[in-house]
């Protein structure tokens, strides 16, 4: 085994770390936003957006992420530069990356599989404690946001770390368009020091520590929360 | 027809009042008055629409039909695609958070705290300023012998506890009215005692209550007023005396009996 290299792409592997909790981060905070009422109007009707959040998850939960990426990328990516008002606007110079085209595929995954999740952690919280928030004259939006929303986080916490650990390691899918994350910095290590299994390993030994720290986070969340009975 | 009743001013006054729930007629044309500081139990049978007159008067069921005056104030309705439903929400919601109701389950919030519980709807609907809540928390929490619990999650009490908590979080709002759904239902019966005497004091205090209750000594103990419903009409009503001692209708003799 040879290390030699690390100190070499050290710096390389530091851009890479910040890309991939750029595009984790990013796409969790925009996917959960998201998530939020994708799961609250199954629960609460109208019907019709119910049914249209439902087949939005069933669809993104029923298509491989690597797919999405692609279509995203290569369809979207392709489609942009033939529109004037697009190269013309300032946003064109961000949607010449693929960076933007991860960010989105990976929010929708999260919007996508969290709005299930969160579907679930809104029936989850038992009809009487609303019925007191209701009984107590408070309005819908204090109900949703005193009662509801954080009985509804407390009762997935859990679940929601076990999910963010998986969206973690679908982020190396993102080198699959050009993305230089960690993963996507190993593989040039590999390609240009003929090197096979250290860059693996290392990059292997970064996601373990990103995932002990996710797990850490919510545990610490979890237990600053009550367990509810 | 009552001429009962501990003041002349109106608490919650239901008239002529129906409830059906698709074709299931539960309330056939209620009608309740209790007035400032009248302590009112319902009885009757399970099934017989207890629960549902009484969710009835916070509007937690809506009516199908009748009348419903709370402190005086009616409430106004109005149809929206054929279904009743309140004219002003903001009245609904006003009206509400003046009635403390407590339920048979409780139903403390449970990612909150006992005195989180209590703080909340005076803090949040109410619009108390915290610190003046938190005194006021304390001081009901005192009241239900509760301050040791205050930083407690409702998980961790015992039912007696929380329904105490349950309680104090309806006294915290300085309620017109408070409203009882079976507060003792869910309680083993060593618990019983300790939520019935916190019912009593409040009883004593002259605060004004309805109350569902299956604990048909107490019923008669607490009361100015006793319902006896029977399959969604008033079958009984009057003084505990009248409804215990006196009574007319048979099932209602045979319903109380047990406390004979
Ligand atoms: N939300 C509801 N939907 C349909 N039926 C209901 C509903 N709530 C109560 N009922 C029915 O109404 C009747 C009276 O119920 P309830 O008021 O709870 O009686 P009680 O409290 O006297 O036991 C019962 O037959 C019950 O099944
Ligand atoms: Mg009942």
């Amino acid at each position: 085994m040879r290390w030699d290299w690390i100190p070499t792409y050290w710096p390389d592997f530091v851009d890479g770390l910040i890309i991939t909790l750029q595009l984790l981060s990013m796409s969790i905070i925009i996917g959960m936003f998201f998530a939020i009422p994708i799961g609250l109007v199954q629960v609460t009707g109208p019907r019709w957006l119910g049914r249209i959040a439902q087949g939005f998850c069933t669809v993104v939960r029923g298509t491989p992420l690597l797919i999405q990426l692609w279509l995203l990328y290569y369809g979207l990516g392709s489609l942009f530069p033939s529109m004037p008002w697009i190269r013309e606007s300032w946003m064109w110079p961000y949607l010449r990356d693929a960076f933007p085209y991860a960010l989105l595929a990976f929010s929708i995954s999260v919007a996508g599989y969290e709005g299930e999740v969160m579907r679930g952690a809104f029936k989850s919280v038992p009809k009487g404690e609303l019925e007191a928030a209701r009984s107590f004259g408070m309005s819908r939006f204090t109900i949703l946001r005193r009662i509801w929303l954080p009985r509804a986080f407390q009762n997935v916490l859990p679940t929601l770390a076990g999910e963010f650990v998986l969206t973690l390691k679908a982020t190396p899918l993102a080198a699959t368009i050009t993305v230089f994350d960690v993963y996507g910095v190993g593989t040039m290590v590999r390609q240009e020091t003929y090197r096979i299994y250290e860059p693996l390993l290392f990059i292997a030994g970064i996601y373990i520590v990103l995932t002990g720290i996710i797990v850490l986070f919510f545990r610490w969340l979890e237990n600053r929360v009550p367990r509810a009975v | 027809m009552i001429d009962l009743h501990r003041s002349g001013k109106e608490a919650v006054v239901i008239e002529n009042l129906h409830k059906q729930f698709d074709d299931l007629k539960v309330l056939k044309g209620v009608s309740l008055h209790a007035n400032e500081g009248d302590v009112l139990s319902i009885i009757g049978a399970s099934g017989s629409g207890k629960s549902t007159l009484l969710r009835c008067i916070n509007l937690l069921e809506m009516p199908t039909s009748g009348d419903l005056r709370v402190g005086g104030e009616q409430i106004e309705f109005t149809e929206k695609r054929g279904v009743r439903v309140p004219k002003h929400m903001r009245q609904v919601e006003k009206m509400r958070s003046r009635l403390g109701m407590v339920f048979q389950n409780f139903n403390l919030w449970a990612h909150m705290t006992v005195l989180q519980n209590v703080m909340e709807v005076p803090v949040h609907v109410l619009k108390v300023p915290k610190a003046e809540a938190r005194e006021r928390a304390e001081a009901v929490l005192e009241r239900v012998g509760l301050s040791d619990k205050r930083d407690q999650y409702p998980a961790y009490l015992s039912g007696g506890q929380q329904q105490r908590a349950a309680i104090a979080r309806a006294l915290a709002i300085e309620p017109r009215v408070m409203l009882f759904d079976e507060p003792t239902s869910a309680l083993d019966p060593e618990l019983v005692g300790e939520v019935l005497k916190v019912i009593q004091d409040l009883a004593n205090e002259g605060r004004t209550m309805i109350l569902v209750t299956h604990e048909m000594k107490f019923a008669r103990d607490v009361s100015n007023q006793v319902l006896f419903l029977h399959k969604g009409l008033v079958e009984e009503e009057g003084t505990p005396q009248q409804v215990f001692y006196e009574t007319k209708s048979e099932r209602c003799k045979a319903f109380v009996s047990s406390i004979h």
